[in-house]
């Protein structure tokens, strides 16, 4: 009976979380942790179940208040979403639970159930993105998962993360526009808002300037949200200002949305066939992301601050997923959709780690890591395998999806992407061995020498996640036969074998 | 004939194991230590076991579960993979007590970083040996060059960080060509695993085999050939046992084994051959003997000297890799263990007067072979035998090697070997001289080295020697062995 509605509660038990949230928060603040945490591991659980009835059984299809598609809205599991919501509620129970500790040096005392209202709703418009089957009501969430983004970013200390809340908003707003004006276009069109519907639409009017517009409006509104070089613009400060578990939140669950979207109108609203034959604008995709490869490592080798480096870091290797997904070659896309887990987890661990050393050092430039190694030993390991796994170290998975990716380049003849993959290895090496070799092999520079000796590891609300992301690193490297097993499906379901 | 056989997996798992363990017991020094010495006998002892095996015609092999569709981690122990893992594991254990002793005189500080990364290295350079595919090799390889960066830095001073940025920055670079050849190599044939008489017969034009027989060459920077060669001497900053293992024995013979399973067992000799790719290895190889011998005459600095040493023995390995002749191959295949017990002792010598006296120049070592006569005269033998006089074992790869040359017609590699030859002899011969001949400039009360590094060295020493008199067990069995396999697949 409920099974037959878990579509549904995946998004409806975080908005419902919200609120208790909110309510409960005013009987008393510590509450809020416990009911975001709940929920967050229920939806979790959800989204295994979920995945599993996919995988053994095939897309779910689940109609909103029993209205039939393509009147009503229709919420779809396939093996990507599947796979995407996984991923992301993962990161969600991990965030949450890092949060708790995390945020007390961050936000002030009051902004407490706010704070986790605000993420319930994140999560809710997240969760909302990843399952639904409607593009009308995608573009709804994506506004709810960005307004309680934006919201999330200001919630800190920091006087300047206002400034970078509304820059991000004004950017975000934008790209909200362009993919309202696409949706807008596609409905003149067609005349349906239902994503197999137009699917099955639209072939014969890929022709029509109308579709051919909608389509780029979708392409630029999506790229500044994922933040395709050169509309990063709005990233860095964002990252860089927000709470480090914000900073989490934002780098893992909502860039990682970003780019689903733009693969389910890529392949499921359009069709491969129509983005590679009909227009040409994949080449420019794939352009486009080698320079997000290229000009974000080179950027980041010239951060003097860990959240910042890190932030630009994530603009590379956005760029690989999208350099994946824009060869369009079904190697390819696997790396590029495996990417979406793996940087996940890396950039997960990272600044979940960055967000340590400002806990209990306060600690955010590099050059004032030196010798932090020694009194944060397991923090500091974290860090060498995650940035081990950015630079494509075997056998941890940032290896595996490059060589995907990579592959995927030298089956379609694209020497040159092969090659822009692999000197960006080296330039990732560059930036992170820096900070490695800041933290184990040189002594802690005067100013600084009380905060480094008297840090400590985190609390181990803190370390859990991070060691647990670390881990996962390592693990799903070793064991991508899993992951590979649901993104195969779905890659040679649209694009054929592989 | 392939048997599946846990015992080469256990052979890279045992020094990981250690290296956990080490972690674990990092602030209670002897059993660590006690760990280190425990897991290179084990280590040795589970090599030594797949001896009989091999000889016996049975290669035990070993495919765990597939890391990419197609592609699973598979290690294979045939007489090739077993030269080099018996050399590292054998000297692993004669560099674990000579550790001991050097780092607790001279490098008190991150001990246990050190015997980690250590055990790590010896894990990787075992899993370089018994892989039996490219991915695996480059898995290995690439663990290899990280777990070694801590130990070129452990004296955290600028010149070793810079050192290790130096080192870093060339061999991930070569990880970067060695994964571009991985990549083509897969493309191309659909796997990558090692086939005596090669894989890549028929896919691909001769300009494409040419340009991934330069990036497989580049990606084995950790062969050191000129011009990739300069992260060597830099890494010698680093404490005398690194250098005496890993930067004469495990690290730099990964990149020359490399090249040989890349040449024989992915390319295949007669591609090579028919490609002329062979000269052209043959031209590098010459070019660095000579050079790195004239670069190490100049150099004052003995530990550099032996680096630049090195840097000319390896590409012995290389040219007679090179000639694709059978005496060719078996004086490239012999020469890695053989050098490798030459060089250790050498380097033993060298850290043992460093701990002694503080003295790191040739210069200032007049009359230290009074003072310190059992290291010198096994410092002596070591010389001997890398000039290639008898009574030492470097003499029979120069026998083969020559044999090699002529065998190919190419008198002018004759020539080289013989020019380099004489070049060993310039610049070992005054290090002797000084040693044993001159007076030194006042009585400091020096003596031997504690009996930690002084047996470790005195026992390399005498089998240098011992491999001169009986080389057949078990390295020449195993190199004629290997020799034949790649042969063999040549002249069906």
């Amino acid at each position: 009976m409920i099974a037959d509605h878990l579509p549904v509660l995946v998004v409806v038990l975080p908005l419902v979380g919200a609120v208790a949230t909110l309510l409960a928060g005013w009987a008393d603040r510590r509450l809020c942790f416990p009911i975001a945490m709940a929920t967050t591991v229920i939806q979790f659980c959800i989204s295994l179940v979920l995945l599993s009835q996919v995988m053994q059984t095939g897309p779910l299809h689940y109609n909103l208040g029993n209205w039939l598609p393509p009147w009503g809205i229709e919420y779809v599991i396939d093996q990507l979403n599947g796979f995407v919501l996984a991923v992301i509620l993962f990161l969600c129970v991990l965030s949450c639970l890092y949060a708790n500790r995390s945020i007390l040096s961050e936000i002030d005392e009051k902004k407490i159930p706010a704070f986790y209202t605000v993420l319930l709703l994140l999560v809710t418009g997240v969760c909302g993105i990843a399952v639904t089957g409607d593009l009308f009501n995608l573009y709804v969430f994506l506004e709810i998962s960005s307004l309680a983004a934006y919201a999330l970013v200001a919630i800190g200390r920091e006087k300047r993360a206002l400034i970078s809340s509304f820059t991000y908003l004004v950017m975000g707003s934008v790209s909200a526009c362009f993919i309202l004006l696409g949706i807008g276009h596609l409905y003149i069109v067609t005349g349906t808002l239902n994503m197999a519907d137009l699917a099955r639409v639209l072939p014969p009017l890929y022709g029509s300037t109308v579709v051919q517009t909608a389509f780029i409006f979708f392409i630029i509104g999506l790229s500044i949200k994922t933040a395709l070089f050169p509309l990063h613009l709005w990233l860095p400060d964002a990252y860089r200002y927000s709470p480090s578990a914000v900073t989490v939140l934002l780098s893992t669950i909502v860039s990682k949305i970003g780019v689903y979207a733009l693969i389910r109108i890529l392949f499921s609203v359009f069709t491969p066939s129509f983005i590679i034959i009909d227009i040409p604008v994949m080449e420019v995709f794939c352009w486009l992301a080698a320079a997000a490869i290229i000009g974000g490592s080179v950027i980041a080798i010239a951060q003097t601050d860990l959240k910042r480096m890190l932030a630009y870091s994530s603009v590379s290797q956005m760029g690989y997923i999208l350099l994946g997904i824009g060869i369009a070659d079904s190697i390819a896309v696997t790396g590029g959709i495996l990417h979406i887990l793996n940087h996940a987890v890396m950039k997960g661990c990272l600044f979940m780690i960055a967000g340590a050393f400002i806990y209990t050092s306060g600690i955010r430039s590099i050059e004032d890591l030196r010798g932090i190694a020694r009194t944060m030993p397991l923090t500091a390991a974290a860090f060498v395998i995650a940035a081990a796994s950015m630079i494509g170290i075997p056998p941890t998975v940032g290896f595996m999806s490059k060589w995907f990716i990579a592959l995927g380049a030298l089956e379609s003849g694209q020497w040159i992407f092969v090659l822009v993959i692999l000197a960006s290895s080296l330039l990732t090496a560059v930036y992170f061995w820096k900070v490695i070799e800041y933290m184990y092999f040189r002594e802690p520079v005067p100013a600084c020498g009380e905060a480094i000796t008297s840090a400590r590891d985190p609390p181990a609300g803190m370390l859990a996640p991070i060691l647990v992301l670390a881990a996962a690193c390592v693990l799903f490297g070793i064991f991508v036969s899993i992951p590979l097993e649901i993104i195969v499906p779905f890659v040679t379901g649209i694009l054929g074998g592989t | 004939m392939d048997q599946t056989s846990v015992l080469p997996v256990l052979a890279i798992c045992i020094p990981a194991v250690a290296a956990a363990l080490i972690l674990i017991f990092r602030n209670r020094p002897v059993i660590r230590e006690s760990w280190t010495i425990l897991a290179s006998f084990a280590t040795l002892a589970c090599v030594l076991s797949m001896l009989p095996l091999v000889f016996s015609g049975t290669e035990p092999y070993a495919a765990l579960f597939p890391i990419l569709p197609g592609l699973s981690l598979s290690f294979r122990a045939d007489a090739f993979a077993l030269i080099f893992a018996l050399t590292s594991s054998g000297l692993w254990v004669m560099n674990s007590f000579y550790s001991i002793g050097y780092m607790r005189a001279h490098h008190g500080e991150n001990l246990a970083r050190y015997f980690f990364c250590f055990a790590v290295a010896i894990s990787a350079a075992l899993g370089v040996a018994f892989s039996a595919d490219l991915l695996t090799m480059f898995i290995f390889y690439e663990i290899l060059t990280l777990s070694t960066y801590p130990l070129v830095v452990h004296a955290e001073t600028e010149e070793a960080r810079m050192a290790g940025r130096k080192y870093l920055a060339y061999l991930l670079t070569a990880g970067i060509f060695f994964l571009l050849s991985v990549l083509i190599t897969y493309y191309l044939t659909g796997g990558t695993a090692f086939a005596a008489g090669g894989i890549l017969t028929g896919h691909g034009s001769a300009l494409l085999m040419t340009i991934l027989f330069i990036t497989f060459l580049i990606g084995f920077a950790k062969a050191a050939w000129i011009p990739l060669h300069s992260w060597l001497p830099s890494a010698m900053v680093a404490p005398t046992p690194v250098s005496a293992l890993l930067h004469a024995v495990a690290v730099v013979k990964a990149g020359v084994f490399g090249i040989a399973r890349v040449v024989f067992y992915v390319f295949g000799i007669d591609m090579v051959s028919a490609l002329g790719l062979g000269l052209l290895l043959a031209c590098i190889a010459s070019f660095t003997i000579i050079v790195a011998s004239m670069m190490a005459l100049t150099q004052d600095n003995l530990k550099k000297r032996l680096a630049y040493s090195t840097v000319s023995q390896l590409s012995y390995i290389l040219l007679g890799v090179a000639l694709l002749t059978p005496s060719g191959i078996i004086a490239a295949l012999i020469h890695i263990p053989f050098h490798a017990f030459m060089k250790i002792t050498l380097f033993f010598a060298a850290g043992s007067i460093i701990v002694m006296t503080g003295i790191e120049n040739i210069s200032e070592m007049k009359g230290i072979g009074r003072r310190m006569p059992i290291t010198m005269l096994m410092f002596a033998i070591g010389a001997i035998g890398v000039c290639g006089l008898p009574p030492v074992c470097g003499i029979i790869t120069k026998w083969y090697l020559a044999l090699g040359a002529i065998e190919a017609g190419q008198l002018v590699f004759l020539a080289v070997i013989l020019t380099s030859s004489i070049l060993n002899v310039l610049y070992f011969f005054p290090i002797i001289s000084t040693a044993f001949f001159e007076k030194p400039d006042a009585d400091t009360g020096i003596h031997e080295a504690p009996l930690f590094m002084l047996v470790p060295l005195t026992i390399t020493g005498i089998c240098s020697v011992l491999l001169f008199l009986f080389p057949d067990w078990p390295f020449l069995n195993l190199v004629t062995m290997a020799e034949s396999v790649i042969t063999g697949s040549v002249m069906p």
